[in-house]
C-alpha cells in the first residue's frame, strides 16, 4: 500500500510523448502523473504500462524541453477523475477541463473517474421517447430517440457545423417538463469553427456545457474531452435527472488523434494505420448513451463524423456505423442544389425510430407519412436514373409525377432552410406534399 | 497460493506466482478481478484479466484458484441473462446498481432455490459421467440432471423430493455425494459418443433461408453483412422461430440498447412450436461492446458450454452469436498485448484454427448418455467496410456449411432479410431439399430450381432492359421479370415486425406454388397467342 504522492527524478528514456521512469514504487495503471520540466513547466501524464519497477508514462502535450537528469515526475496514486457539480451548466472548458469563458472554476460536488463504468445491459430501459431537433428530415424520417446514438456522416466542405448549431439551438423534448440540456464537445477545431461555435454558445447563454479543443491544442486532449463530456452527461442524467444530448464534433479528429497516439506508443497498426482496438475504443464512448430502468434522465448522442474522401467504408464511419443506431448522411448533390440541411434520406436511418413515434409520442399518422414519403422519394430517385437514359419525354405520366415529387420533396421538406420546424409542422408539410402529388394515397 | 503483480500492460498482467497451470483461473489485485493464465515463463506467468485493469497497482496480490475458467451447469440457466463469465446480470444489477464494477464473484446458478427432483436411477445402479440421474421441472421444461465428470460409481442411496443445488441428491457407495449441478471448463468441448452427418433441417421460419439456403440441425452457418444490413434482426428472428428446444444467444460486443429491446420482446412473445413464453427456452449471454474486451473473448466459450450441456440432455440446441467479428477483434487485442507475431490484418495466425476448433463443437451427436441430439451454430460476421475478403469471413468459409451473405444494396432498397441470392450458398441444400421433398411435397426441389433460374434470368434481362427500356422486351421476358419481382417482394422479403415474420414450410411451399401457378397459367395463355397485357387483365377479373 502507498498513501501519498511520490516524486522521482529517475527518467531513463524519453521518446516522443513517452517517458520511462525507473525505480517507481507500486505504480498504478492509468495513474495520473505530473511531469515538471527543468524550467518549471508542468505537464499532465498518465501511466501506460508497468514492468517491475519501471513505469512507461505518456505525456499529454509537447515534451520539448524535458531532460533526463532534472525533470521530476510525480505519481498521484489516483486515476483521472472529473470534477462534477450542477454549477457546470452554462460553462465552457478546454480539453484539459479548464474554464475558457473567463469565469473561475466551480467548486466540485464530487469526483468521478473519467472512463465511467459500463451500463449493465439488464438495467437498460428501451429508448422510446422522441427528441425534436427542429429539422424535418431528422424529426420526420430519421427520428432521434432519447437514449439513442445517432451519428451525422458529413463530407469535407458540407455545412455540418450549421446543422449542428441548429440542433444545439433548437432541440427540445416536446411536451414534457423535464430538464433538457446539451453537452457539446468540439475536437480539433480550426479558428473559424471555434469562433463560430463560441458565438452560438454565447447567444444561447445557458442550457449547455461545452468542451472546446482547438486544432493547435494538445492531441491527447481530443481523447480526453469527449470522456469529460460524457462523464458530465452521465452525472447530470443519472444523478440530477436531466435529459442530456451529447454532441461531439468531429469524431474524425478524435480517431486521428487515437491513431497518432497509438503510433507513438509503437502499437501494431490496423486498417489504414488506425489501431486494432478502435472499435472497442469508440464503443467505450458511444455505448455510454442510454436510459436506465427506474431513473429519470437519459444520455443521447449525436456525434459528427466527416468521412475522409467521402468514403462511407473508411474505418471511421464504418466502425461508427457498426456501433451506433443508425446514421444521418449528408450529401454533396443536395448541397450543390442549395438545399439546407443537405441530408440524403435514402442511406439515412434511425434504427430506434419505430419505437418512438406514433400515437402518444409524436402523432398517430407519423409512421404512415414517413413510410409514404420514403417510398415515393425512393421511386422518384429511381426515375431520375431512368430519365437520364430515356429522357423526360419518354416517360409515362405516372413516372413524371414521381420525378416531380422527388424535386419538391427535396426543396420543401428537406430544404427547410435555417429555421426551426416543430414536429407538427414537419408532418403537415409531409401530408401537404403527398396530397399535392398523390391524392389517392391519403 | 498468493503472489504479486510484477507488471501491467492493458488487459494483461504478469505475476511471480509459482505453480500455475495454463488456462487456470486466478484472482488479480485487491478487488479480486477475474483472470486466466495465458502464458508461463520460467520466472513469471502472464494473466489475461477479464475486467477493467485501470487503477491496478504493481505489488497487489494474485491468488490462484486451481481450476480453469469454468461455468456452473445445472437447473435454472434457462431465461437467464449472463455476462461473458456467467455472472447473472440481473443479480449483478440488484447488488451494484445499473453500472457494472469489477471484482464481484456471483454464481450463475441460484443455490437457494428449491427444485423437485425425481430420480431415474435407483440404488445399486452403476453411473458414469454423462448419465442421466433424474429430472427436475424448470418451469414447463424438463431438465435432466446429468452426472458430472467425477460421477462414476455405484449408487447407494438416491431420494425423490425437494433439494437445492448445494444439497446432495444421493450418495455413492464410496461415500461421495451426488449433486444436481457440476462445473465444466469452458474451453474443453463436452464429450459425446459419436457424431453423425447433419441431415435434418433447422426450420428458421425465414422463407429465403428454408427454401433457398436451408440450414441443417447440427450444422453451421454465417450471416456476414455490413452495417445496416439487418444481421441482428435476422439473428433475432431465427432465435424466435427456430424449431429447437433451447436457444443460447450471445450478444458479443454489440449494442446495449438492442439487448434491452430483445429481452423486452422475448418476455412478451410465445414460442411458435410449444406456445410457451419464448424466454423460457432462451439463455442470453451478453457482453456489449463497452464491457471488458477479454470477457468478450471468453463469452462465446461460456455460451457454447451451456449449449452443449442442454445438448447432452438430448435436446436440439441452437447457438447464435452476434457478432463473431467482435470476438475475433477481442482475440486480436489480447494477442497484441501479448506481443505475439501478427498475421493478416493484425489478427493472430491461430485465428482460423481457433475458429474451426470452435465451430466443430456443433453437430448431430449421440450423447454420452446415448441420446441423439444436435447443436446448431449460426453466427453473424461484421466485415469491415462490407468487404468479404477480410480474414474473419474467409476463415469461417473454410468450415461453415452455409454462407448467407447480407447485401447492402438490398438493404438500401428496404428488401429484408437482405440475403443476396446470387452470392449465398448452403452445402446442405441438396440433402435438405430432398428431406423437404419427401416430408412436405415432391414439388419442393422442383420449385426451388425454377425459383433460382427465374432470379438468375432476371439479372440478365435487367441489364438488357436498362438499355432498351422495359417496353423493348419480348412478352415472355417481361412476364419473367414480373414473376421475379413477385418472388422478390412477396416471397423472399419478410417483414420481421408483422405476422409474416414466421413462415412454416407448408406455407412457404404454398406461396411459391401460387406464384409459379400464376406463371404457368400466363405462359399457357401466351403460347395460345394472347398478349401479356390481355392475359394479365383476364387474370385480374378471375
Amino acid at each position: 500500500m502507498r498513501l501519498s504522492e511520490h516524486t522521482y527524478r529517475t527518467i531513463s528514456t524519453i521518446a516522443g510523448p513517452l517517458l520511462f521512469v525507473k525505480k517507481v514504487f507500486s505504480a498504478r495503471i492509468g495513474e495520473v502523473v505530473s511531469v515538471v520540466s527543468p524550467e518549471g513547466v508542468r505537464m499532465d501524464a498518465e501511466v501506460l504500462e508497468i514492468e517491475g519497477d519501471t513505469a512507461l508514462i505518456e505525456v499529454f502535450g509537447e515534451t520539448r524541453g524535458l531532460d533526463i537528469g532534472r525533470t521530476s515526475v510525480t505519481f498521484t496514486d489516483s486515476v483521472r477523475k472529473v470534477p462534477l457539480s450542477e454549477d457546470i451548466v452554462g460553462r465552457i472548458f478546454n480539453g484539459s477541463f479548464r474554464p475558457v469563458d473567463g469565469m473561475p472554476m466551480f467548486i466540485p460536488e464530487k469526483w468521478i473517474p473519467i472512463t465511467g463504468r459500463p451500463m449493465n445491459p439488464s438495467a437498460r430501459a428501451r429508448p422510446e421517447e422522441f427528441i425534436e431537433t427542429g429539422y424535418s428530415v431528422i424529426d420526420g424520417l430519421n427520428t432521434l430517440i432519447k437514449g439513442q446514438k445517432l451519428p451525422v456522416f458529413s463530407c469535407a466542405g458540407l455545412p455540418s457545423k450549421e446543422l449542428i448549431s441548429g440542433v444545439l439551438k433548437n432541440s427540445r423534448l416536446p411536451g414534457k417538463g423535464g430538464r433538457f440540456l446539451v453537452v457539446f464537445a468540439a475536437l480539433g477545431l480550426a479558428f473559424h469553427e471555434y469562433s463560430y461555435y463560441m458565438k452560438v454558445l454565447e447567444d444561447m447563454k445557458t442550457g449547455f456545457v461545452a468542451f472546446v479543443n482547438s486544432a493547435d491544442d494538445p492531441v491527447m486532449e481530443r481523447l480526453l474531452a469527449p470522456r469529460f463530456a460524457l462523464t458530465v452527461a452521465e452525472f447530470l442524467a443519472f444523478e440530477k435527472g436531466m435529459d442530456v444530448l451529447v454532441i461531439i464534433t468531429d469524431m474524425t479528429n478524435y480517431c486521428d488523434a487515437l491513431r497518432e497516439i497509438s503510433t507513438a506508443r509503437e502499437e501494431l497498426p490496423g486498417r489504414r494505420g488506425y489501431p486494432g482496438y478502435m472499435y472497442s475504443d469508440l464503443a467505450s464512448l458511444y455505448e455510454r448513451a442510454g436510459r436506465v430502468k427506474g431513473m429519470e434522465g437519459s444520455v443521447t448522442m449525436l456525434p459528427v463524423v466527416t468521412m475522409p474522401e467521402d468514403d462511407i467504408t473508411h474505418p471511421i464511419p464504418d466502425l461508427t456505423g457498426y456501433i451506433t443506431e443508425g446514421q444521418i448522411v449528408m450529401s454533396r448533390e443536395l448541397q450543390r442544389m442549395g438545399i439546407f440541411p443537405p441530408v440524403d434520406v435514402l442511406p439515412s436511418l434511425s434504427r430506434l425510430m419505430q419505437k418512438g413515434i406514433g400515437k402518444g409520442r409524436t402523432r398517430e399518422d407519423h409512421r404512415k407519412i414517413s413510410n409514404n414519403l420514403y417510398k415515393c422519394y425512393a421511386r422518384g430517385r429511381d426515375m431520375r436514373r431512368l430519365e437520364a437514359i430515356v429522357g423526360r419525354d419518354g416517360m409515362t405520366e405516372k413516372d413524371r409525377k414521381m420525378l416531380d415529387f422527388a424535386d419538391s420533396f427535396e426543396k420543401e421538406f428537406v430544404g427547410q432552410g435555417e429555421g426551426r420546424r416543430t414536429i407538427a409542422g414537419t408532418l403537415d408539410t409531409g401530408i401537404g406534399l403527398i396530397r399535392r402529388f398523390f391524392p389517392e394515397m391519403t | 497460493m498468493t503472489g504479486k503483480i510484477l507488471g501491467i500492460s492493458g488487459p494483461t498482467v504478469s505475476t511471480d506466482l509459482r505453480g500455475l497451470k495454463l488456462y487456470e483461473r486466478v484472482y488479480v489485485g485487491h478487488s479480486l478481478l477475474t483472470g486466466e493464465v495465458v502464458r508461463l515463463e520460467h520466472d513469471k506467468a502472464v494473466i489475461q484479466v477479464y475486467e477493467d485493469t485501470r487503477g491496478l497497482a504493481v505489488g497487489e496480490p494474485v491468488k490462484s484458484v486451481g481450476l480453469p475458467l469454468s461455468v456452473k451447469l445445472g437447473p435454472g440457466l434457462l431465461s437467464g441473462m449472463f455476462d461473458g463469465l456467467q455472472r447473472p446480470l440481473r443479480k449483478l444489477r440488484e447488488e451494484m446498481g445499473p453500472f457494472i464494477t469489477g471484482g464481484k464473484e456471483i454464481y450463475g446458478l441460484d443455490f437457494q432455490k428449491k427444485w423437485r427432483f425425481s430420480p431415474v436411477v435407483k440404488s445399486g445402479d452403476e453411473t458414469a459421467p454423462g448419465d442421466i440421474l433424474g429430472t427436475v421441472a424448470d418451469g414447463a421444461f424438463t431438465h435432466y440432471i446429468i452426472c458430472g465428470p467425477d460421477g462414476r460409481g455405484r449408487v447407494s442411496r438416491i431420494t425423490e423430493g425437494e433439494f437445492s443445488l448445494d444439497e446432495p441428491l444421493g450418495l455413492y457407495e464410496d461415500g461421495r455425494m451426488m449433486l444436481g449441478c457440476h462445473e465444466w471448463p469452458v474451453r474443453s468441448p463436452r464429450p459425446y459418443r459419436k457424431k453423425f452427418p447433419a441431415t435434418e433441417p433447422l426450420v428458421t421460419g425465414q422463407r429465403s433461408i428454408d427454401f433457398l439456403f436451408p440450414i441443417a440441425k447440427g450444422g453451421t452457418a454465417i450471416f456476414p453483412g455490413g452495417f445496416g444490413t439487418g444481421k441482428t434482426i435476422l439473428e433475432q428472428s431465427v432465435a424466435k422461430f427456430a424449431d429447437v428446444d433451447v436457444v443460447v444467444y450471445v450478444g458479443c460486443g454489440e449494442r446495449g440498447n438492442e439487448m434491452a429491446e430483445m429481452i423486452e420482446e422475448f418476455e412478451g412473445l410465445k414460442d411458435p412450436w410449444t406456445d410457451r413464453r419464448l424466454m423460457e427456452r432462451t439463455i442470453l449471454v451478453v457482453n456489449t461492446s463497452n464491457m471488458p474486451v477479454a470477457a468478450r473473448e471468453a463469452s462465446i466459450y461460456t455460451a457454447v458450454t451451456m449449449a452443449e450441456y442442454y445438448r447432452d440432455m438430448g435436446y436440439h440446441v441452437l447457438f447464435l452469436a452476434d457478432s463473431l467479428s467482435r470476438w475475433a477483434e477481442a482475440l486480436r487485442e489480447i494477442s497484441a498485448s501479448l506481443e505475439e507475431m501478427p498475421g493478416e490484418e493484425g489478427y493472430p495466425t491461430y485465428l482460423a484454427s481457433r475458429l474451426s476448433g470452435f465451430l466443430e463443437r456443433a453437430g448431430v451427436v449421440e450423447t454420452v448418455g446415448g441420446r441423439r441430439a444436435s447443436l446448431t451454430m449460426i453466427l453473424s460476421v461484421s466485415p469491415p467496410g462490407g468487404d468479404f475478403t477480410e480474414p474473419v469471413t474467409q476463415a469461417c468459409l473454410r468450415t461453415t456449411g452455409a454462407f448467407l451473405m447480407l447485401d447492402t444494396s438490398l438493404a438500401h432498397r428496404r428488401h429484408f432479410p437482405a440475403i443476396n441470392w446470387f452470392q449465398s450458398y448452403s452445402l446442405y441444400s441438396a440433402e435438405l431439399g430432398g428431406y423437404y421433398s419427401e416430408k412436405i411435397s415432391p414439388e419442393w426441389e422442383k420449385l426451388q430450381g425454377r425459383c433460382t433460374e427465374v432470379l438468375q434470368k432476371e439479372e440478365t434481362l435487367r441489364e438488357v432492359a436498362e438499355i432498351v427500356g422495359a417496353e423493348g422486351l419480348q412478352d415472355s421476358d417481361r412476364l419473367l421479370m414480373l414473376i421475379a419481382e413477385k418472388i422478390r417482394t412477396e416471397f423472399l422479403s419478410q417483414n420481421a415486425y408483422t405476422e409474416d415474420a414466421f413462415a412454416a414450410p407448408e406455407g412457404t411451399l404454398a406461396l411459391i406454388s401460387r406464384i409459379f401457378g400464376f406463371y404457368d397459367r400466363m405462359l399457357k395463355k401466351m403460347i395460345g397467342g394472347v398478349s401479356l397485357e390481355d392475359a394479365l387483365k383476364a387474370e385480374d377479373k378471375t
